[in-house]
């Protein structure tokens, strides 16, 4: 009987315990993780705190899925130590945990810069369910909140909070919010939505200081911007980024860039130690390099494959890429791949914006490849897309079409469509 | 596992594929109130697809790799192991879109609350599917395919 240990019981460590279970309903699996019920939907944070969804709802999977899985679960417990050696892990309190295969799936943790008054009540990051509910529970005496951060999550934290009848102001470094998944004109778009909706978008600048208040200087007061200017409020919610946690195999033999370097197969240096998820730098199919890329599919996915590879059945990751599908205010944007290139000249764009009805979609290639698009508004055929940008198919036949309502699978040649369309 | 296919060469893209489908999607399941009265509108989810002399019918094919449960960012698309079918559960789906990404045929779509997506469940109230059987050239076909 194999004895498999992951740990970390987020995305990746659940699509691991699917895919062992598959192929191996007997081996002796074990999952460490910090959290008590670490089953739920990180993404759905914000549906929690703007209570679109409960702590019911947000289940990811049911709560016998560790027990229908047959998987001895170690929560609440922390992993000290990798012996990669004599082949243990080592937790909090000192027990050890023998391993034959082993998955590092730890994910990330959000980035907090050093900042004046970053220790005051009232700061919050947005990515772990235990500072969610810390900042759930301030809401009710709450008016204002500043978000920093104009990415995926700092987006998401100021629906929710905007939902909740909170005052926010957001703050983007660069100059266009959701900078790393749109261009220019979707993201303006965007920022007229969330402006429609009560946030106020503040760009070009960030918070340099955060101050108390002035009857109680250890609680958020009011934040200090780089211009100067003081936005009084009363929550500052953190959400820069997150970085790979790392930190139980720092000088280690593991191979570590940014995050763990892992194959195809989602093994990293070490025999029978594999990695997924936002922990990990795996394959990314655009650039054929491997990179972080911190997305819940992917890390379900490289759980998977880690999992198929640990119970020996061989799987190849496919690999992901930068791809996005906001819901921002009930706007649907789908974004994948190189949207924003700085020599933008050197590609074909196809482009089609029409304000009124609030749609936009451009389509980039290079060599009639499709290296990156965005779909807003409509977003129906996106798959469509998506599927012939991974599989780098020639689309000089068929490009004409992208932006016609007819465009489809009827309109792909048909040695296409029976190659790459037919069920698998 | 069951499976809708296409005989392409029969399919005249009438789009009555469409129409059953909604009707049946809908809750009072009568055409007339399923198109001008019912809110929120039901919602096809097949797509008739026209580039003449072509057509297509076309909805979720329970692709055996399933992207879409992969990507579900809420546990709301799943493989029932038993039937081989992709399911879709209503409760949990936020509507976040990523199923919509990862579809390869662009099966899926936003239902007309824009909350959540629909996509072709079979028809699990039918011994047939509306589309097929009410598909006038026999250009549907309900089979069980390994």
């Amino acid at each position: 009987m194999t004895k498999y240990v992951i740990i970390g019981g987020s995305a990746g460590g659940i699509g691991a315990v699917e895919a062992i279970r598959e192929v191996d309903p007997v081996g002796t699996l074990t999952l460490i993780s910090e959290e008590p019920a670490p089953q739920y939907s990180r993404p759905m944070i914000s549906e929690y705190v703007s209570r679109e969804a409960t702590l019911d709802t947000m289940k990811y999977r049911g709560d016998q899925f560790w027990k229908n899985n047959n998987v001895q679960t170690l929560t609440g417990r922390t992993a000290t130590k990798i012996d990669f050696k004599e082949k243990f892990v080592e937790l909090d309190g000192g027990d050890k945990i023998d391993y034959e295969k082993l998955l590092i799936a730890t994910g990330g943790k959000p980035f907090v810069p050093r900042m004046e008054g970053g220790e005051k009540d009232g700061v919050f990051t947005f990515t772990e369910l235990s500072s969610a509910k810390g900042l759930e529970s301030k809401l009710e005496n709450s008016k204002s909140a500043v978000v920093i951060g104009g990415g995926l999550i700092g987006v998401s934290a100021a629906e929710a909070l905007v939902k909740r009848g909170i005052k926010v102001t957001l703050v983007e470094l660069k100059d266009n919010i959701l900078n790393l998944i749109l261009d220019k004109t979707a993201s303006e778009i965007a920022e007229k939505v969330l402006t429609e909706a009560g946030v106020t978008v503040i760009t070009g600048q960030t918070v340099q200081r955060i101050l108390g208040r002035k009857d109680n200087q250890a609680a958020v007061g009011r934040v200090v911007m780089t211009d100067g200017t003081e936005i009084p409020c009363d929550l500052v919610v953190v959400a820069i980024g997150v970085i790979p946690r790392t930190e139980l195999v720092k000088e280690t033999d593991l191979k570590l860039n940014r995050g763990i370097v892992v194959d195809r197969l989602m093994r990293t240096n070490i025999p029978d130690v594999y990695a997924c998820g936002d922990v990990a730098e795996a394959h990314d199919f655009l650039l054929g390099e491997n990179r972080l890329l911190p997305l819940w599919p992917l890390a379900h996915l490289g759980g998977r494959v880690a999992g198929y590879n640990m119970a020996g059945k061989k799987a190849e990751y496919e690999g992901g890429t930068v791809m996005s599908s906001l819901k921002y205010f009930d706007l649907p944007i789908i974004a994948v791949g190189n949207v924003n290139p700085e020599d933008i000249g050197a590609y074909e764009v196809i482009v089609e914006l029409q304000p009124t009805k609030t749609v936009y979609k451009k389509i980039l290639l290079k060599d009639n490849v499709i290296v990156g698009f965005i779909f807003l508004g409509e977003i129906e055929k996106a798959g469509i897309l998506f599927r012939l940008l991974k599989n780098k198919v020639n689309v000089g036949e068929i490009k004409d079409m992208f932006l016609s309502e007819d465009f489809g699978i009827v309109t792909l040649p048909e040695q296409l469509r029976q190659k790459m369309f037919v069920v698998n | 596992m069951k499976r809708i296919s296409i005989k392409q060469e029969v399919c005249i893209g009438c789009g009555l594929c469409q129409v059953y489908c909604t009707v049946e999607h809908s809750k009072t399941k009568d055409p007339i109130k399923a198109y001008l009265k019912e809110q929120p509108r039901p919602v096809s989810r097949v797509r008739v697809e026209t580039s003449k002399p072509n057509s297509l019918s076309i909805r979720c094919q329970q692709c055996k790799d399933t992207p879409c449960v992969t990507a579900c960012l809420a546990g709301a698309m799943t493989l029932d192991k038993e039937t081989g079918l992709v399911v879709h559960d209503a409760e949990k789906c936020i509507g976040c879109w990523t199923c919509i990404m990862v579809c390869p045929y662009g099966a899926v779509k936003p239902d007309s609350t824009g909350k959540i997506i629909a996509k072709c469940d079979l028809c699990p109230n039918l011994l047939v599917p509306a589309c097929v059987a009410n598909c006038p050239n026999e250009a549907l076909v309900c089979e069980e395919v390994e």
